[in-house]
């Protein structure tokens, strides 16, 4: 089996990466596990997201939409369950799907290696992870959340920062 | 079974996804006053095809009791009829009740602010049999302390005196008979002068001269120089004047409403009484005395009775 194959849209010739069996899985629990762990220990990195960073992290490399929204799906939920009885199930699953699914869909189409790619689509993704959040507690759950604030600007370049170096990282697991 | 184009299979699993997670965050999250988001949900969607089915089955239902299922209409026409009728009755002889209560509290009030008056209230029982007399038959009598020649008035004004006493009722000669009358005076000119009964409902005043100064709508009232009527008592308002030889034709039109009495108040002397001012002012059909009490049994009631 090839560890990476080439995806041919027209003319552009974008690789699909694979990881070492049980990568995905692993880097998944291990950064819930964290993201769970953040708010006992360090309180101000609550700002960041991990389990978003991966999920966009394995779309744009794994560029299947289906397996991108299944992925972005399992760890939304993952993290519903782990948030306490405050966040009903599928409140983060619901975002991250759709993260998911968009960063798959966006990294067939375009190659997403350059670390100043990443960033730009890590901090849209994380706005647009943050509109479905507002959106659903304000629609579904009729609480209210503002749809901007600096708060959130911040969060969401100090998630780019930490996603770019964090995919440098990811990229030592991919079959080479 | 349906097959779903390759390039649309993962935008149909996000969309199945995204449901499946939609309902699983419906069925956990509870509005404060709706319950559960998922129940609100179900009632939203199903709410109108039960309104539009109930709408069908109202017009369905309506159609078919108006226009086939009339085999009872008829007889619940008639029964509704009868008892449209029974109603109006009865509703008539509430209101007549509801007006005798009314003009009973009258002659209350009036007796109440007359408390150092004696006398007795009355309720009218029957009149004259033909029209050649003009007299009423009131339900108090000898028993009562009724004489003869006693003056009966209402709230309103004048209204006659006592002509015959029998044990338990009495007859009233009102002052609209031919033999009916009073000493009267006109109340601005001060001119006094009696005034008879016509036998018509108007009354009239005598022995005004020609030269004295009458005004239409001047108010009558009883001198007390019959010895009858104590003074100040309204008897009319001036309705029309005629010159005559050798003295004016004047018609009054009767303070008291005398072709619809029911109660009355027969006075035991000739004390004085005083009227609320604008009590002989020209009828308007209502009472002038203010509203009192109710009481409709006052006229039956123990009145104060001179020794």
């Amino acid at each position: 089996m090839n560890d990476t194959y080439e995806l041919r849209s027209g003319d552009t010739h974008i690789e699909v990466h694979k990881f070492f069996p049980g990568a995905v899985a692993g880097v998944a629990i291990i950064t819930l596990i964290l993201q769970a762990s953040f708010p006992v220990y360090l309180p101000k990195l609550d700002i960041l997201d991990l389990p978003l960073l991966i999920t966009i992290y394995f779309g744009l490399s794994r560029r299947n939409p289906s397996t991108g929204l299944l992925l972005g799906m399992v760890i939304g939920l993952a993290q519903d369950a782990l948030s306490g009885p405050t966040v009903p199930l599928g409140f983060y699953g619901i975002a991250k799907t759709i993260i998911g699914f968009l960063a798959s869909s966006i990294g067939a189409r375009l190659d997403t290696e350059h670390p100043a790619a990443r960033f730009s689509l890590t901090v849209a993704f994380f706005v647009l992870h943050h509109a479905i959040l507002v959106l659903t507690r304000r629609v579904l759950m009729a609480q209210p959340e503002p749809w901007f604030n600096m708060h959130l600007a911040i969060a969401a370049a100090a998630n780019a920062v930490l996603g770019t170096f964090l995919y440098i990282a990811l990229d030592r697991l991919r079959r080479q | 079974m349906v097959a779903i184009p390759s390039k649309h299979k993962s935008l149909t699993l996000l969309a199945v996804v995204l449901l499946a997670q939609l309902l699983l965050l419906a069925v956990q999250i509870k509005r404060d006053s709706h319950g559960r988001l998922i129940r609100v949900w179900a009632i939203t969607a199903v709410s109108p095809f039960e309104r539009s089915g109930a709408w069908g089955f109202d017009r369905v239902r309506g159609v078919w009791r108006h226009y086939f299922a009339l085999q009872s209409t008829s007889r619940e026409n008639e029964a509704l009829r009868v008892e449209n009728d029974a109603l109006k009755l009865a509703i008539a002889q509430l209101q007549g009740k509801a007006a005798e209560g009314d003009r009973l509290a009258e002659l209350l009030n009036f007796r109440n602010s007359h408390k150092d008056v004696p006398m007795v209230g009355a309720r009218v029982i029957g009149a004259s049999a033909g029209t050649a007399s003009r007299t009423v038959e009131i339900d108090r009598g000898d028993r009562d302390g009724i004489r003869r020649d006693m003056p009966v008035i209402t709230p309103d004004g004048a209204v006659g005196k006592v002509i015959e006493v029998y044990r338990d009722n009495a007859q009233v000669l009102l002052l609209t008979d031919k033999d009916g009358g009073a000493g009267a005076l006109l109340i601005e000119s001060r001119i006094q002068s009696p005034v008879v009964g016509t036998g018509e409902p108007l009354l009239s005043m005598k022995y005004v001269a020609n030269d004295d100064k009458v005004n239409v709508g001047e108010q009558v009232v009883t001198s007390g120089m019959d010895k009858i009527f104590p003074r100040d008592i309204p008897v009319g308002i001036v309705q029309e004047i005629k010159p005559g030889v050798p003295f004016k034709t004047i018609l009054l039109r009767p303070a008291a409403k005398l072709n619809r009495l029911e109660a009355v108040i027969v006075l035991l002397s000739q004390q004085p009484l005083e009227f609320p001012k604008d009590a002989n002012a020209p009828s308007s059909g209502s009472s002038s005395s203010p509203a009192p009490a109710a009481d409709p049994s006052a006229p039956k009631s123990p009145a104060p009775v001179k020794p």
